[in-house]
């Protein structure tokens, strides 16, 4: 089967400076992928590249087993593309952008009309579809946006920052819309700074940082890759101040921290450090109010294979 | 593959006729201005009007067009569409080509306009049709041409419209719009003749049955040559915006 994407020593240089560094990585067709870095990192470089918004400076790109060099036109009638800003025609209607979208992609006259009335209902924006693209509210120009891309009914889509500025309600929204993609069999390449989007979303992740992909994997394996000890989280009816101390000297080698109200307790024998935590509750007069198992989020992965804090990747473009 | 290029161009003049032709800089430098220069001159002075006529309908070419240019190219610079069409599966100079087109009919409607109205009202009798649709249809799309290729260099509407007036008011001081270029000193009678509004305004006043400085012929040969001139460098300029 062809991959959706294979791209080979991916290279692209501005005036010196180095925005993608000879990356390497494949899509499976039908997988939802994600690229994860913070700003600078190359993600929107890398897309433009892949859909022939941009050359590269070194290596090479198929996209549906089209070569993006000498072959881009005809992988633009197969893929479709959400930039980063939602670009349509503000003078125009919803109806109208969609119908001149399937204009542009050659689509027969009576079909445009029928596959842009039937997207707008999709996205909920039937009852506007006479409004004028610039009346639309910020999630509405942004599902306007996704549905002016799947005109054509394309095989891959991309998404550059698909939720960025988008509230709470919108953004779900717009992520329950790529699951129905995938289901529907369209394969997503989408670039992300939000670690928790990419975590529900994608069927693998590549993490890019400074032009090069420093890890790619599916999210629980690098996930996985940031796991070192299992570490137990325990809390106390009443609070009890020497809890980390006491348990830390019933605990000899394991680490024992406090924090805010809790403990955490990293590594051992489970069976042992739980009936160490039961015993110090019984003979202080509480019982256990909670206990947890911690697992590695993808935030932990991130800081550990990227070395860079999550809050910087928060901080940028208005995060949530 | 040509055949989808020429659909993508002719969907993309279709779009922006519907978008842009009433913007109000396509309107108040496209259509106001030339309109208040010809009423101004009629005003001035009736009797000899109909010695100018020529010279203001090849002013109207002139404004009208890069006024859309400006207006097609540049809003959508500004916004990011512009890209939008680049994603399609249309060339880059496909879509450049379905601009500068957007811009010719603008102009064509806005001279047709013009000159209907200057043909019917003075009573010109000797106008040769086939002259002027031979001056008119090339010099529309020399004058797009210019435009997008002036529109391509600077991103705001307003840098735009700023650049597109230095060659349109050089030329219509210099190319026989309102001096005719024999009058002109020598210096600056050899400049007028590198300037495509020279051979506009000499065209159109032999289609109106007044002798020009040059043979029509030539003129038409060098405004069609002018065409692929100045759309090659405006592809090759819009091109190293994407690269």
């Amino acid at each position: 089967m062809i991959k959706a994407i294979e791209v080979s020593s991916l290279g692209k240089t501005y005036d010196g400076v180095v925005a993608v560094d000879g990356i390497s990585f494949e899509v499976e067709a039908g997988d939802v992928f994600g690229f994860l870095g913070p700003n600078g990192a190359g993600k929107t470089t890398t897309i433009r590249i892949l859909t022939g918004l941009s050359k590269p400076t070194a290596g090479s790109a198929r996209v549906l087993g089209y070569d993006i060099a000498s072959e881009i036109i005809k992988a633009k009638k197969a893929f479709g593309v959400v930039p980063e800003q939602s670009n349509m025609y503000d003078e125009l209607s919803g109806l109208e952008n969609l119908i001149f979208m399937g204009q542009l992609y050659g689509m027969p006259r009576p079909e445009h009309r029928t596959r842009a009335e039937d997207l707008l209902k999709t996205f909920g924006l039937f009852e506007r579809k006479d409004s004028k693209f610039a009346t639309y509210s910020r999630g509405m120009k942004r599902a306007l946006t996704i549905a002016a891309a799947l005109v054509h009914k394309p095989r891959l889509l991309f998404l550059d920052e698909p939720t960025v500025g988008l509230d709470v309600v919108a953004a779900r929204s717009l992520r329950a819309i790529i699951k129905r993609l995938k289901e529907s069999g369209i394969t997503v390449f989408f670039t992300t700074h939000y670690l928790e989007e990419a975590d529900i979303l994608c069927d693998c992740i590549a993490l890019l940082v400074k032009g090069k992909i420093v890890a790619i994997d599916t999210p629980a394996r690098l996930k996985a890759m940031a796991e070192e000890k299992p570490a137990l989280e325990v809390s106390f009816k009443k609070p009890l101040t020497k809890a980390a101390d006491e348990l830390g000297r019933r605990l000899p080698g394991l680490a024992v921290v406090r924090v805010d109200d809790r403990i955490r307790i990293y590594g051992g024998d489970v069976d042992i450090v739980l009936n160490a935590i039961l015993g110090y509750a019984r003979e202080n007069g509480t019982q256990v109010a909670a206990v947890s198992s911690l697992k590695p989020s993808l935030e932990d992965a991130f800081v550990k294979l990227t070395g860079l804090s999550p809050l910087v990747m928060a901080a940028e473009k208005g995060g949530r | 593959m040509w055949y989808e290029n020429l659909r993508s161009i002719y969907y993309i003049a279709l779009k922006d006729m519907k978008t842009y032709y009433l913007k109000p800089p396509a309107i108040s430098w496209g259509i106001v201005f030339p309109v208040a220069w010809i009423l101004a001159f009629y005003l001035r002075n009736p009797r000899n009007f109909e010695e100018l006529v020529p010279g203001l309908i090849a002013m109207t070419v002139l404004f009208s067009t890069t006024a859309m240019e400006v207006v097609v190219i540049n809003f959508e610079l500004r916004l990011g569409s512009l890209e939008r069409l680049l994603l399609a599966p249309v060339s880059l100079s496909g879509v450049l080509f379905g601009k500068i087109l957007g811009g010719t009919i603008f102009g064509l409607m806005i001279t047709a306009v013009i000159t209907l109205v200057s043909v019917l009202s003075l009573g010109f009798s000797s106008v040769n049709i086939l002259y002027l649709i031979l001056i008119l249809l090339p010099s529309l799309l020399v004058f797009s041409s210019l435009g997008a290729l002036l529109c391509v260099l600077v991103k705001e509407v307003f840098e735009a419209q700023t650049l597109a007036n230095l060659p349109r008011f050089l030329m219509v001081f210099l190319c026989g719009v309102f001096v005719p270029i024999s009058n002109l000193p020598p210096v600056l009678k050899q400049i007028s003749y590198i300037l495509p509004l020279t051979y506009t305004v000499d065209g159109i006043r032999q289609s109106f049955g007044s002798a020009g400085d040059i043979a029509i012929a030539i003129d038409v040969v060098v405004l069609i040559a002018l065409i692929p001139l100045l759309i090659l460098p405006a592809t090759r300029l819009l091109a190293r915006r994407f690269v």
